[in-house]
């Protein structure tokens, strides 16, 4: 067995890759149900009721795909000019700080300038934390893997130390956690007696802008020249270092609003339980929908769906959540694999 | 007996036929030369050989013995060697641990390097490639990574060499070296295939000669019996004719330097106190042995670099915006050393790779790609330039250097440029594409443009310049009027010895 390099991957087989992938992650998790003690059949259909199965469960599963659709696109963009931010956790909860900075009372506007302030102060936010690693980058040739990951740390201790401290509710009966987002400043609802906020829509609507700035603009085509070559970047007269530090404000800003829509959707007040790693899974997102912003929407609403159907499985197989992580991690692993089958052929013999 | 031979290889790869039904034979101390332009199967034939590839028809025979296809240690068992292009050396390791890497049984737990060492010194002189088996590779040059390529495959007792285009990177003087060396191999015995389009160092070397076009074997002649002109016209398949060189009347200066320095950067040297002065119609050779300061000049001409000191004057007025862009814009067409790394985006599609320096000022409102436009200016150049692909939404990697170079000049000398630096615009390039290269850019200097032609080609430059100027250690000579030059001078001013008369300075 050995491979040969394809010409040109067929469409449909870059199509089919992802929806091949899960399918490879859903027979191979089945292993790990029955290790777990249940039976995999029940389990995927209490997983898919969990997730699709009613109108709540759809839009639950819609509610958690939202931070998802901001980091995945933080992560996608990055990527693609291969500007490696890892620290996309920590860039959402600077969003979210800001939120709660701007949106606890200091000022108070209507809903519709209000919402759009959160959102801009809390990309700022993460736009503002992500010129740290970039600056040391292009200017000190820092690895950014490194300083973007290790931040993630410094900007979670830091939040902690705002919610014992200052930040701290007195209304909260002790808890560690901010003062809500006033009224103005929350997300309404868009499904009633869910979850479910506008906060989709404006997430749909951002992967839908930055599909088309990396389409149609001249800022697209020199994020992807950068991404695919440096040295014919220069050629073309592209300033590397001024498309990393453009490549940087639109992911350290995706980030950062995905902690807003946080905060002032689904929360309403800035905790340390804000994110269970969305940063973090914000990168699978981008993987599995291979980079690409539309692909973002589908991939994170599957992971979220997994996820939720995930909690749902494990309270009527009783068999861990731990599984979504295992499936989510095997179809990533599958995609990894099979986008190399997209460059590779195998043949079979010598 | 033949000491090897090929016996109606056919190999397929999709659609495209790349060796259709090829017979050849090699024999004992001959030195066979294998000729055919970029694509024409060359490559391919030698893979099957070394077993990379297993052709679809067809068997290879080694002294009678038929070899086992696919099997890359089947042909190295039967004594074949190749010298490949591309060094496949480390460059970490010295020659003594590169030669016997992979020759010993991972579970040898001690390498016997002395043995080693007195087999490569043995064979060294043999053949009089002179190396130290102690130098690290990196230190090396490239003629002499060259020869520890040699030796790596005699040290395997080769007794069939095969060398694919192994002149291309080579000084005059280092393929004579070269060419020495190979002489005496086969006087020892040995049989090579010497791989080439390079028409001279074929009718030097060879005993006889195949030629290959579009996968086919379409000649095969005595050396003896062959000449340039019958060589030329078999590879390509029509008679070549080679751009005529006319000497016009000058215009204005186009780019003047005066006093320009560079500082050296790592890996690079800088430039002293350089003065030129190039005008409309004329086209102005540089020679000069690589890595002495062309890439600093030529970064200058291109926007890249900026010079520590003195002035830059383009079109008559002093340059202060070192941007690839703006002088684009301006009217400079800049074609690269480096075609497929720094010329093209591989991945990305033709007509993307049209826009190139003009992205932004063939944006809409200098922010939105306007494709439409873009993919009909795209079909066009296509079209004039005979740029073999499928279109403008090919992938531009797909395409051979041949016509990425096309692409290149279509980019650029299509907005009618008044200058124009092109640095080793034929370089790597076969017959057919290096007659069109050249006649390019005679083309754009009849129509007005002043040219820095940078060549390691002295015959290319001798053909192409009006007056040639020479970079030695960072430093400029002339540029003096062709017709009061020979390639001796040139030569020695290569390597540094000043000129004496300096009368016919421009």
């Amino acid at each position: 067995m050995r491979l040969k390099t394809r010409r040109n991957a067929p469409v449909w087989l870059i199509a089919l890759l992802p929806i091949l992938s899960i399918g490879v992650a859903f027979i191979i998790g089945a292993f790990f149900i029955i290790w777990a003690g249940g039976s995999p059949i029940t389990a995927y259909i209490a997983l898919i009721k969990g997730s699709l199965g009613s109108t709540f469960a759809i839009t639950e599963s819609l509610a958690r795909a939202i931070p998802l659709i901001f980091t995945g696109l933080a992560a996608a963009v990055a990527f693609r000019a291969k500007f490696w931010n890892i620290g996309a956790e920590g860039q959402l909860y600077c969003g979210a700080m800001a939120a709660t900075l701007v949106g606890t009372g200091v000022i108070d506007l209507p809903s519709v300038i209000m919402i759009p302030v959160l959102f801009i102060a809390g990309a700022l936010a993460g736009c503002l934390i992500l010129l740290l690693p970039v600056l040391l980058k292009t200017h000190m040739k820092v690895d950014e893997v490194v300083t973007t990951l290790l931040l993630n740390f410094v900007i979670l201790l830091f939040v902690n130390m705002l919610l014992e401290g200052p930040w701290k509710d007195p209304m909260a009966m002790g808890w560690p956690q901010a003062a809500r987002i006033i009224d103005s400043g929350v997300l309404p609802i868009i499904v009633a007696k869910s979850r479910l906020h506008l906060g989709i829509i404006i997430a749909i609507v951002m992967s839908v802008v930055m599909w088309a700035i990396l389409r149609f603009t001249v800022w697209g085509y020199e994020i992807r020249a950068v991404g695919y070559n440096q040295q014919a970047s220069t050629f073309y007269g592209i300033s590397i270092n001024k498309s990393v530090l453009m490549v940087a404000l639109f992911s350290g800003g995706l980030a950062g609003m995905a902690g807003v829509s946080e905060v002032a959707g689904l929360k309403g007040y800035l905790t340390l339980t804000l994110s269970p790693g969305f940063g973090y899974t914000g990168i699978a997102v981008a993987m599995l929908a291979q980079l690409h912003p539309i692909g973002v929407i589908i991939s994170a609403i599957f992971l979220a769906s997994i996820y939720v159907g995930a909690d749902a499985m494990s309270r009527s197989v009783n068999i861990p959540n731990y599984i979504a992580d295992i499936l989510v991690a095997i179809s990533l692993l599958s995609v990894l694999v099979g986008s190399m089958l997209t460059r590779f052929r195998i043949v079979w013999g010598k | 007996m033949k000491k090897l031979q090929f016996s109606k290889i056919c190999k397929n790869f999709g659609s495209v036929v790349a060796n259709d039904n090829i017979s050849l034979s090699l024999g004992e101390g001959e030195i066979l030369s294998v000729l055919g332009e970029n694509g024409a199967g060359k490559t391919t034939l030698m893979n099957i050989l070394f077993g990379h590839y297993i052709s679809d028809k067809g068997f290879i025979e080694v002294e009678g013995q038929r070899l086992t296809p696919g099997s890359t240690r089947a042909s190295l068992d039967a004594g074949i060697g190749m010298v490949h292009q591309h060094f496949t050396l480390a460059d970490n390791l010295t020659v003594l641990e590169n030669i016997i890497l992979g020759t010993e049984p991972l579970t040898r737990l001690w390498s016997q390097k002395k043995q080693a060492y007195t087999k490569l010194k043995a064979l060294s002189k043999r053949f009089g490639l002179l190396i130290n088996p102690d130098d690290k590779v990196a230190d090396l040059t490239v003629g002499e990574k060259q020869r520890v390529e040699i030796i790596k495959a005699l040290y395997r007792d080769a007794s069939i060499l095969i060398l694919d285009e192994p002149t291309a990177v080579l000084t005059p003087q280092e393929t004579t070296q070269l060419f020495k060396v190979l002489k005496e191999m086969v006087n020892a015995g040995l049989s090579i295939m010497f791989i080439s389009h390079k028409l001279n160092e074929i009718l030097e070397i060879s005993d006889r000669i195949v030629v290959l076009r579009h996968g086919k074997l379409v000649g095969e002649v005595a050396t003896k019996n062959a000449s340039k002109e019958s060589l030329a016209e078999m590879m390509v398949g029509r008679k070549v004719t080679r751009p005529a060189y006319e000497k016009l009347k000058i215009g204005k200066a186009v780019v003047e330097l005066n006093d320009v320095c560079l500082k050296s950067s790592e890996g690079s040297v800088g430039l002293t106190n350089i003065n030129l002065k190039i005008h409309e119609k004329e086209i102005i050779g540089l020679a000069g042995v690589s890595g002495n300061g062309q890439a600093g000049l030529a970064s200058i001409f291109q926007g890249l670099a900026s010079p520590s000191s003195g002035e830059f004057k383009l079109f008559g007025e002093s340059l202060i915006k070192y941007d690839p862009r703006y002088l684009t814009k301006s009217g400079v067409a800049r074609i690269p050393e480096d075609r497929t790394k720094e010329g093209i985006i591989g991945e990305m599609e033709v007509w993307e790779n049209f826009l190139g320096e003009q992205l932004r000022s063939k944006a809409k409102s200098g922010f939105f790609i306007d494709k439409k436009q873009a993919v009909s200016s795209a079909e066009k150049l296509i079209q004039e330039y005979d740029i073999r692909c499928e279109g403008p939404f090919a992938s531009t990697r797909l395409l051979s250097g041949g016509n990425i170079q096309k692409l290149i000049l279509a980019r650029s000398l299509s907005n009618n440029p008044r200058f124009i630096i092109a640095n080793k615009p034929a370089r790597g390039l076969d017959e057919g594409a290096i007659s069109f290269v050249q006649q390019q850019i005679i083309n754009a200097k009849t129509k007005g443009a002043g040219v820095l032609l940078i060549s390691e080609d002295l015959d290319e430059i001798f053909e192409l310049s009006d007056r040639i100027a020479v970079i030695f250690n960072g430093r400029l000579q002339g540029p003096f009027d062709t017709s009061t030059l020979n390639i001796n001078q040139v030569g020695l001013m290569m390597s540094g010895e000043m000129k004496e008369d300096s009368l016919h300075e421009a």
